[in-house]
């Protein structure tokens, strides 16, 4: 479970998070939506500790990611976080098999002549085969998705953030990635953090959904609740992504 | 007037956060270069591309460089005194204890360095370094230990070459042009060139490997914007490499002689 209380960050005088606070339960599919530049990678970010929040706590299974300094328990607690970046993220001088077998080195004590069953496994999960040897320049924009996701699920991790996973796909490529997201939770029961600005997908595959506005949360509950909130930032973004 | 004294104000305290942020990179490279397993893959790989790649223009460099200044020498002495004298000990002199050191540094602080700014300014701007730490490993320990291990052990070999293939190009030029034969010619380097000398044309480099390695990894790790911020950070890390190598070499020359080295 994630607890997240009274959360703040800034950069320079734009408060971009303000004294935000919500908890996600395991097995969740927890959606935040939201317009662009509201802060919803900031807190996502700020979850996995990839931004340091200016104040506020982030208990992740009881411990608090937010004010350790101690960087090996750190990385004990983001072993937990699995993270699939807007663009991938992939590590252009590795291959496929490189960058969905890294974390295992460094997370894991699992021997190495057993990456390669892992690697095959992980990729077959997210629908890919044969690409092991392939460099991500060599890759269409969802391939590199996959792989992404793959490498992330490679550690198994307890909750895995997607930042914005399906921004710049054709429709196509955009229900993939929405199959993928919610076969992960499905098949491996992961718990899921989702930040995007697309209201349609977020309401299709979300147990909950928060509307993020001058940073906080400003409605946070079910899809079918949701589509019903009386909240005017809600009804207006509502409006706006025509599902009124 | 107001305006020149704020923007004096922000200036400096850009350059104090500037100078705070490099020191906490450094610290960082420090815990995990003792606290971690060395990644000797990277580390090689790193060497490879830092040092056995620059051999080739820092050879051309060294080798150019000594022949121009026995060239030079030569002529002068010829004029003044009607033979070339000392040519060997005025451009042995010169390689090893500056010219070697200096140029070789601002050779790879040109060539590596850029190299080092935009991969890693480039990994900033695709988020590869925030993966790194959601993969478990922090980018100091994967990133900046093997480029600043590779940097403090191929610079200083590299100068040593480039020493030596200087002192050969003189050794071309003196030969062909100044009819000095090579036995007085390195007669002259060796009689007069102590192991001295060599040290401290030596422990500069690493002086100047630790700053090449610091500028290039830190203005990597601080890049923003895109490509553009990419280009900028390259460009900035090799202008002000090159001008920190000339500006060290002068305050460490200084404290190696005060030193007695």
């Amino acid at each position: 479970m994630i607890e997240v209380r009274n959360l703040c960050k800034s950069f320079g005088d734009r408060h971009i998070l303000d004294k935000m606070s919500v908890t996600i339960r395991d097995g969740e599919l927890f959606s935040v939506i939201g317009p662009s530049g509201m802060g919803k990678s900031t807190f996502i970010k700020c979850l996995i500790r990839l931004i340091a929040p200016d104040s506020g706590e982030i208990i992740v299974d009881g411990e608090d990611i937010a004010s350790t300094s101690d960087e090996f328990r750190l990385a004990r607690i983001r072993r937990k976080f699995g993270y699939l970046f807007q663009e991938g993220a992939l590590f252009d001088s590795m291959n496929v098999f490189e960058n969905v077998s890294f974390g295992l080195k460094y997370l894991t004590d699992i021997p190495k002549s057993e990456y390669p069953k892992i690697v095959r496994e992980k990729l077959a999960l997210v629908g890919l085969k044969g690409v092991e040897n392939l460099k991500p320049a060599e890759l269409s924009g969802g391939m590199k998705k996959r792989v992404a996701l793959a490498r992330s699920i490679a550690v198994e991790p307890k909750y895995i953030l997607y930042d914005e996973p399906t921004t710049g796909l054709d429709p196509v490529m955009t229900g993939m990635v929405r199959d993928m997201i919610t076969d992960m939770r499905d098949k491996i029961g992961v718990t899921s953090v989702v930040v995007t600005h697309d209201l349609k997908l977020a309401l299709n595959i979300s147990s909950r959904v928060a509307m993020m506005s001058g940073g906080r949360f400003v409605e946070c509950s079910a899809p079918d609740s949701f589509r019903t909130s009386p909240n005017p930032v809600v009804q207006e973004f509502m409006r706006i992504s025509g599902l009124e | 007037m107001k305006n020149i004294v704020g923007r004096i104000g922000k200036n400096f305290l850009d350059f104090s956060g500037a100078l705070g942020s490099a020191f906490l990179m450094f610290k960082s490279v420090l815990f995990w270069a003792f606290r971690s397993k060395p990644e000797l893959s990277e580390t090689a790989r790193q060497s490879v591309k830092i040092g056995v790649d620059s051999f080739v223009v820092t050879a051309l460099t060294s080798f150019f460089t000594g022949m121009v200044l026995a060239l030079q020498m030569g002529q002068t002495t010829r004029n003044l005194f009607n033979e070339p004298l000392y040519v060997g000990t005025i451009v042995s002199f010169a390689l090893v204890k500056e010219l070697g050191p200096v140029l070789t540094s601002i050779v790879v602080a040109g060539r590596a360095g850029a190299v080092v700014t935009a991969e890693i300014g480039t990994m900033k701007v695709t988020e590869q370094i925030d993966a790194l730490y959601t993969l478990g490993t922090n980018p100091s320990r994967y990133l900046l230990v093997p480029r600043f291990a590779a940097f403090l052990l191929t610079l200083p070999v590299l100068t040593i070459f480039a020493d030596f293939i200087g002192i050969a190009g003189g050794c071309l030029v003196g030969s062909s042009q100044l009819s000095i034969p090579a036995a007085m010619y390195f007669d002259d380097v060796l009689t007069y060139l102590s192991f001295k000398d060599v040290m401290h044309g030596y422990v500069k480099t690493y002086f100047f490997a630790f700053m090449i390695a610091m500028v290039s990894c830190y203005k990597g790790m601080n890049t923003k914007g895109g490509a553009e911020g990419v280009g900028k950070s390259t460009t900035e890390a090799v202008v002000l490499s090159m001008v920190l190598v000339l500006v060290l070499d002068y305050f460490v020359s200084s404290m190696l002689v005060a030193v007695g080295l």
